[in-house]
């Protein structure tokens, strides 16, 4: 293995595992936002806003890490992630809106929740991945 | 686009794998161009070209 295939590998490595790293980051601190008021701090705004500032900011890091994931990543590689987020961007405009409009005229008899809509993106990419890869084999 | 880029490494005896190490990409990647699932860019055409001291040419041919 050459020293150019070296880099290129562990640097894909590298990056991968910082964007785990950072995504576990925000999903615990996205836990503590969601679960602190009840279970920790009760009515305390002041802690409510810096768990969501810490969230926020982590926030950056987890999108910049994902950044440099998809820049290190091989040219086949970048374009079925172009494709996957192509597809959970229109999904998220499109779907998004329609379950808004459902909502709004009241033909769900629930609320439209903005974790549907990230379920629904994280589905979508997730599938679309896949497909993506199986297509290249 | 077709290639050759199979039968040129056959006869200098080796893999896929070997392949995209010497070019930094994944095993997938040479695997598609390969099969003409994918294009590759200019740059890794050239690497690839020169990688077999041949000219770009003689490694794809493009067809309409």
């Amino acid at each position: 293995m050459n020293k150019q295939s070296q880099n290129w590998k562990q640097v894909n490595k590298r990056n991968t595992a910082n964007l785990a790293v950072w995504t576990l980051a925000w999903t615990l601190t996205m836990a503590v936002v969601s679960f602190g008021p009840k279970f920790i701090w009760g009515n305390d705004a002041t802690l409510s806003l810096i768990a969501i500032l810490i969230n926020t900011a982590i926030g950056v890091g987890m999108i910049l890490a994902n950044k440099r994931h998809l820049n290190g990543l091989d040219e086949l590689y970048r374009k079925v992630q172009l494709e996957s987020m192509a597809l959970a961007l229109g999904v998220a405009v499109v779907g998004g809106l329609s379950y808004s409009m459902l909502d709004v005229a009241n033909v769900i008899s629930f609320d439209a929740e903005i974790s549907h809509l990230v379920i629904l993106i994280g589905l979508t990419y997730l599938v679309s991945t896949v497909i993506g890869l199986t297509r290249y084999k | 686009m077709k290639n050759r880029i199979k039968v040129l490494r056959a006869e200098r005896d080796i893999t896929q794998a070997q392949l995209a190490d010497e070019l930094g990409v994944s095993r997938q990647t040479i695997n598609a161009i390969e099969k003409g699932k994918f294009d590759p860019s200019l740059p890794l055409a050239f690497k690839l070209a020169g990688l077999f001291q041949l000219s770009i040419e003689e490694v794809f041919q493009y067809e309409e």
